[in-house]
């Protein structure tokens, strides 16, 4: 086991590495931010200044190398815009998206896999087709719309619940939270029901398929002849029989709202990284998309390897198949 | 309390399917005493595992049962609440299965599946259910038992495994239990191992098998008194020894002469000539009739059960009794 985390953890390196290649060299491509920065009237000499300042000059590889120096020590550059180091300024965003993603994730599966067990349960009933019509819905109908319906119906019309932006924060170990207090929690509610809404459906979908097919298996029949009730047999054998699909998805729109939150946060002005990267596309802020998007690898690169550890938690023969 | 343990009367469980219904179990009758080993053989699709299911109530839809009654201990299963039937499987009644490998969860701990058949029935702590379970895994030959349990079903040998499950089949000494093929999914040393084994286990504890397989020879070292089965119904019954020597009906002979001990060195093998008849189209009459070498015009018409000194059969031209 020791042997395939050590092997899992060099693959995530070389991962790393050739993602940053790729994101260095695709902003490259991007355009040249100082167009952007540089008013078109300034003289050449200053505009050679500057370029040379922010190591522009250099060939495309040099600017690689640097880079990469810079970040073994921990530094991936300063934001042309905000003239902060960028990890500092993502540092900043990240707990509003985190706390907004978590909601979002959590939410979706603590009602989507009940909701979809008891589906594939009772495939036929009419609360089952029910739960399917909406899941439905919930995959087609686009995230900005249901968050315009949202916002229109709950914060226009109804005035339940505040329009947008992010309520007050408290510091809990070290990090601004908002979901410590009812008024923040009021902010956080309705981006987090839009962006929950399409992981809701997924989850509903796949517990359902999962569940279906296991009440199929000898496994379940064998567990009803020894006299277990039907509330056992649910929990105990369905739930960890279809844990491993469910928790893979989990994982991974864990890892991608995380970074793709973006429509959600426009929408509700809702400050989180998803908001700053569009920013920056927009002002073409070199240093903020590439760390962005090497932490958004890092990121993902993490969240598979945590999913593959829990697999071996949760369904031993994998565990035994990669240790041999 | 009576000899009698099960009663089974005209027993009769369809598939209502989208083709038509399915008359897989189309009135069984037969009765079991206490600790008794009785053997069910018959071809793949006779409706053995439909006639067991039936028994634990399991069948699932779109099969129900349609008529006919089955005591266990005098009370009557058949329409039972299911909340009742429940408190009963596992206890009273219980079931193992051909393949350990699909009917154990490959991903819960041996223990935590035992665990979870004691507490089904026994309000325990998990400390006392746990030494429950490796007293039970011990009885049924698995060495250093205790250390197992938090073993996983894959971790076993395959005889191993169905021991495992036998195991959580016998963890209330229930009166019967019913083995459907559980010998069929292992090697062949394991397969005379396990018989022999389950056949020591129920007549310690005085529990009654139905032992169901498309082996004659597998049954006739178990079983006491053995039925044979075709296209939903009993076709003979009697004492092993009887109907093995002697059979009446001509599908049971044709069983027979398919049998490789029976069959001459040299000679070819026979099968029961043409194919199991779809349950969905019987022939009126008599099922065996388009395979039956004896039949005539009268096998038209059902043939009544019939009996002579010690076992029943269903033909109008049964084969001679030998002397
Ligand atoms: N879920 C179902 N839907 C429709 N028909 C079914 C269903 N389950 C069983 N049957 C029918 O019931 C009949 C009897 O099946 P059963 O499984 O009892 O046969 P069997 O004698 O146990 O055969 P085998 O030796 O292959 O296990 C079969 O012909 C099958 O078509
Ligand atoms: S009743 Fe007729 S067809 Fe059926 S087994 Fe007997 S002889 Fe053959
Ligand atoms: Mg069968």
């Amino acid at each position: 086991m020791s042997g395939y985390i050590i092997q899992r953890c060099l693959q995530a390196v070389v991962v790393m590495f050739a993602m940053s290649v790729i994101v260095f060299v695709g902003v490259y491509a991007i355009g040249n931010p100082m167009d952007v920065l540089i008013p078109l009237d300034a003289p050449q000499d200053v505009r050679a200044l500057i370029i040379a300042r922010f190591g522009l000059d250099l060939p495309l590889w040099k600017q690689y190398l640097v880079f990469l120096g810079n970040v073994a020590q921990g530094d991936f550059g300063r934001s042309f815009v905000y003239a902060i180091p960028v990890l500092d300024l993502i540092v900043s965003r990240l707990p509003a998206t985190l706390e907004l993603t978590l909601a979002a994730v959590i939410g979706a599966a603590a009602i989507g896999v009940p909701l979809g067990i008891w589906a594939g349960y009772r495939p036929d009933a009419l609360s089952s087709k029910t739960i399917m019509g909406v899941s439905i819905l919930g995959f087609s109908v686009p995230t900005f719309w249901v968050g315009l319906i949202l916002i229109l119906t709950f914060a226009v019309w109804l005035g339940w619940l505040p329009a947008g932006g992010r309520g007050p924060v408290d510091v809990v170990l070290g990090v601004e939270w908002s979901i410590f207090s009812l008024e923040g929690l009021s902010h956080l509610l309705l981006p987090a029901v839009n962006l929950a809404l399409f992981k809701l459906a997924m989850m509903i979908r796949l517990a359902r398929a999962g569940t279906r097919e296991v009440m199929l298996t000898d496994t379940i029949k064998f567990a009803r002849a020894a006299g277990l009730s039907e509330g056992t047999i649910v929990r105990h054998h369905v739930l960890k029989l279809i844990a491993v699909p469910i928790v893979t998805v989990f994982g991974l729109e864990l890892g991608s709202t995380l970074a793709f939150a973006v429509v959600t946060e426009t929408i509700f002005s809702w400050p989180g990284v998803g908001k700053l990267i569009i920013d920056s596309i927009t002002s073409l802020d070199r240093p903020v998309m590439v760390a962005y998007l090497i932490l958004v690898a890092l990121l993902f690169v993490t969240i598979n390897l945590l999913i593959d550890l829990a697999y071996a938690v949760l369904d031993p023969r994998v565990a035994r198949s990669r240790a041999a | 309390m009576s000899a009698l343990l099960l009663e089974v009367r005209d027993l009769r469980t369809h598939f209502f399917t989208r083709a038509g219904v399915v008359k897989a179990v189309d009135g069984v009758s037969f009765t079991m005493e206490r600790g008794q080993v009785l053997g069910l053989v018959g071809e793949s699709g006779s409706g053995k595992s439909v006639t067991g299911f039936s028994l634990l109530g399991l069948v699932d839809p779109p099969g129900r049962i349609v008529g006919g009654s089955i005591r266990l201990d005098g009370e009557e299963l058949v329409g039972m609440p299911l909340d009742e039937l429940r408190r009963l499987r596992g206890r009273r009644i219980a079931m193992v299965f051909q393949d350990p490998m699909m009917t154990l969860n490959p991903v819960l701990t041996v223990g935590a599946q035992m665990t979870l058949a004691i507490r089904a029935h026994e309000k325990v702590t998990g400390v006392a259910a746990r030494e429950r379970a490796a007293s039970v895994l011990t009885r049924v030959g698995i060495p250093d038992a205790a250390a197992r349990l938090d073993a996983y079903p894959h971790e076993f040998s395959g005889g191993m495994r169905q021991r495992v499950a036998i195991a959580i089949a016998m963890t209330h000494s229930p009166g019967l239990i019913v083995a459907d093929e559980p010998t069929t999914a292992l090697d062949v040393s394991i397969q005379a191992q396990i018989l022999h084994e389950m056949r020591e286990l129920s007549r310690e504890s005085g529990t009654a098998l139905v032992w169901i397989s498309h082996d004659l020879a597998t049954v006739s070292s178990v079983a006491e008194r053995i039925m044979v089965m075709y296209a939903g119904r009993l076709v003979e019954e009697g004492p092993t020894a009887t109907v093995l020597r002697d059979p009446r009906h001509p599908y049971t002979r044709g069983l027979l002469d398919s049998l490789p001990a029976t069959a001459r060195p040299g000679q070819e093998l026979r099968q029961v000539p043409g194919n199991t008849p779809s349950l969905l189209a019987l022939p009126p009459g008599c099922p065996f009739a388009p395979r039956c070498v004896r039949a005539s015009e009268r096998c038209v018409e059902d043939p009544e059960h019939r009996v002579d000194a010690v076992r029943a059969f269903r033909c109008h031209h049964p084969l001679e009794r030998a002397a």
